[in-house]
């Protein structure tokens, strides 16, 4: 468990812009009738991206209003998940992983990065921008190392990617998201060795709007002949006296 | 090596469309109707017979899960789908929401039919943010066509909220996501009652993980037969494989169940860094399961299916493998797995809050040798503290993989013990307090 508090410097109120208080209302309207604590999450995370990034105490409190929730409630969850952040982040919220998977291939490194380009983990750059934190796993392990930026991940890093990657970012430019390095997505470095049988995707003309095989409008029946198995799994031989399904 | 016609997810790496006309191109929402007129006990046998077992972990049997629900629909059904991918080394789920998206949506409407669920609630983990927003379009487009919905042109209303958590490890167990999911703190509840009886909004609930259910739709299509003509009795199936660490590599694959670690490895992700004798450890199924080391009785001949790990004292988990090299510092990567399970213990159960910090001071002492050898012993004894004396399965998964260290490291932590302690040092040896 990680101790959380919120911060001691706190701005005096908060209110929910209409645009995202009519968002707030959709999403609770996803929910069964009286079921509109379950929409607490979706809407601190909204409450977060209103304040730049962090959960003053008025935007918990202005949540559980809506929700009619009782305060602690709201406060429970926001202080127990840890996506919320309970003081100010940089507008480049930089989120190292960690864990494991990425340890083994060099995290640490990485870390010497973010503390020599943005300073202590948890600290905010003087302009604002930048602020770092190791997190836990942030489950894309076969693309280790990597860290998440705000809403993308980064991944495949080297110290000098990351250092390019943090200094494009502090000139304006957005890096492209995904693998660093030339490889797609999860596929193995140098392409991939399965999935490249071409009859499984022949199915589709070239360019052109593909058909499935079998409209759902002109569905199958049950008993019809593709939808009975191939070949049974068949039975071996009663073989000898000792087989007990003789009996 | 699992034959390309045979892989369930064609789009793994993301080199085709996402979108419905792509999957629909490579046979998803094909004769869908016609799978659900099998009706609830047409589908339950159906995935009975392929031997279909969860992918999310704990390998409980799908078809089996499924016929728990009630028979009368008293109260509302729901299916929830555990998308809280969170486990080290685990990152299947994510390709399958990101580039596979509408054989998920599929498999949670044959699913929801065959539990008489109307509803399905997907929880994503928060971190995953451009997978939610692909999967919510995938599910807008199933709308927008009809194929789920109010009065869809499938016959059975369905309706799909894609739901998401905000970073806790624990939400993955599945009624700790349950609370969540109802707007409360992510922590488990005790079992009985099952979530079968009162799940969400206390109502029958059936939790499966995105793997399980995204599966779901091919075995149907294809037959039972064809996926339990796969991999060995009762470990059947084809499996996403995640390799990552030490490897040349590292890559997500999917193969059949039961191919040989070493198979696995050299075919797909290019062997082990400085080939296969540089190998020291391998955890076969994320950082919550025991590690195998390297050995002819141990890592070369393990098998990777649910008894193929157990055989070797560990579980296939998520089949996460994990790969260390000789290069590897075992005991800093293993307390670095306890520093994980410290960070993200939940607090309700006392042997988990304050086990998992003390197994992490205790491992991070041991990592550079400044410990007594006698809290080698005590460290086993407190893991089995741990273990089992927890509402969930938390405890037993940050237990094992010390349990693990222990197990087949013992002589490594007692070296760098010798080591600390033959060189004088300005700081007194620790001994933790039991």
């Amino acid at each position: 468990m990680s101790v959380r508090r919120l911060a001691e410097k706190q701005p005096p109120s908060f209110a929910f812009t209409p645009e995202n208080l009519a968002w707030a209302k959709a999403q609770i309207a996803k929910y069964p009738e009286g079921r509109q604590q379950s929409a607490v999450i979706p809407i601190l995370w909204r409450a977060q991206a209103q304040c730049g990034g962090w959960l003053p105490q008025k935007a918990i409190e202005a949540t559980a209003d809506l929700l009619g929730m009782a305060k602690i409630r709201v406060l429970e969850v926001a202080t127990f998940y840890t996506m919320f952040n309970l003081s100010p982040v940089g507008r480049y919220y930089v989120q190292l992983c960690g864990t494991t998977p990425c340890m083994l291939r060099g995290a640490e490194d990485l870390k010497k990065v973010c503390r020599r380009m943005i300073g202590h983990e948890g600290e905010v750059t003087a302009d604002g921008a930048f602020s770092w934190t190791e997190v836990e796993c942030l489950g894309a392990c076969v693309n280790a190392p990597m860290v998440q930026i705000n809403a993308d991940y980064y991944e495949d890093l080297t110290p000098e990617i990351l250092t390019r990657i943090i200094n494009d970012f502090s000139n304006g430019r957005t890096p492209k998201p995904g693998p660093q390095i030339d490889r797609i997505n999860s596929a193995p470095i140098g392409g991939p060795d399965t999935l490249t049988d071409p009859a499984l995707f022949a199915t589709g003309k070239a360019g052109g709007e593909a058909t499935p095989a079998l409209m759902d409008d002109e569905g199958k029946k049950p008993g019809a002949a593709a939808n009975v198995h191939e070949s049974p799994i068949p039975k071996p031989p009663i073989a000898d006296a000792t087989d007990p399904r003789r009996n | 090596m699992l034959a390309d016609r045979d892989r369930i997810f064609k789009n793994l790496y993301g080199q085709h469309d996402w979108g419905l006309d792509g999957a629909r191109a490579r046979g998803a929402w094909d004769g869908t109707k016609a799978i659900l007129e099998k009706g609830r006990d047409g589908l339950i046998n159906e995935c009975k017979a392929s031997g279909q077992r969860g992918r999310g972990g704990a390998g409980f049997p799908t078809g089996l899960k499924w016929s728990f629900m009630p028979k009368q629909v008293e109260r509302p059904h729901y299916l929830v789908v555990n998308a809280d991918e969170s486990e080290p080394g685990t990152c299947k789920d994510r390709e399958i929401m990101r580039h596979d998206p509408h054989l998920l949506v599929e498999g949670c409407l044959i699913a929801g039919a065959a539990m008489a669920a109307n509803h399905c609630y997907i929880y994503v983990r928060g971190e995953f943010i451009r997978e939610r927003e692909r999967l919510q379009a995938a599910v807008d487009q199933a709308y927008a066509a009809r194929l789920i919905g109010k009065n869809n042109s499938h016959g059975w209303d369905f309706d799909i909220v894609v739901h998401h958590g905000a970073g806790a490890y624990i939400c993955g167990e599945e009624t700790a996501l349950l609370e969540s999911l109802e707007g409360k703190k992510g922590q488990p509840r005790l079992k009985p009652p099952f979530p079968a009886n009162m799940g969400l909004y206390g109502c029958p609930t059936t939790v499966n993980n995105v793997e399980t259910i995204a599966q779901v739709p091919d075995i149907m299509r294809r037959g039972a037969a064809w996926f339990a003509g796969i991999g060995r009795q009762n470990n059947t199936g084809t499996k996403l494989y995640c390799i990552s660490g030490h490897v040349e590599r590292p890559c997500n694959v999917e193969e059949n169940m039961g191919i040989p670690l070493r198979e696995l490895i050299e075919r797909h992700a290019g062997g082990v860094r400085g080939g296969w004798d540089n190998l020291l450890a391998v955890i076969p199924g994320g950082s919550s399961m025991p590690l195998v080391p390297a050995g002819p009785d141990q890592a070369d001949t393990l098998l990777m299916d649910f008894d193929g790990c157990v055989a070797k004292k560990s579980a296939l988990g998520t089949a996460a493998v994990i790969v260390m090299d000789k290069s590897a510092d075992i005991v800093k990567a293993m307390a670095r797995i306890s520093y994980f399970y410290r960070h993200e213990s939940c607090g309700q159960c006392t042997p988990c809050r304050e086990g998992m910090g003390w197994m992490w001071r205790v491992l991070d002492r041991m990592a550079v040798g400044h410990a007594t050898k006698r809290e080698i012993d005590m460290l086993w004894d407190v893991s089995k503290q741990i273990e089992g004396h927890t509402i969930c399965a938390f405890g037993d998964g940050a237990a094992w993989p010390v349990q693990g260290l222990l197990r087949h490291f013992r002589p490594e932590i007692e070296k760098r013990i010798d080591q600390y302690t033959a060189n004088p040092h300005p700081n007194p040896i620790a001994l933790a307090a039991e």
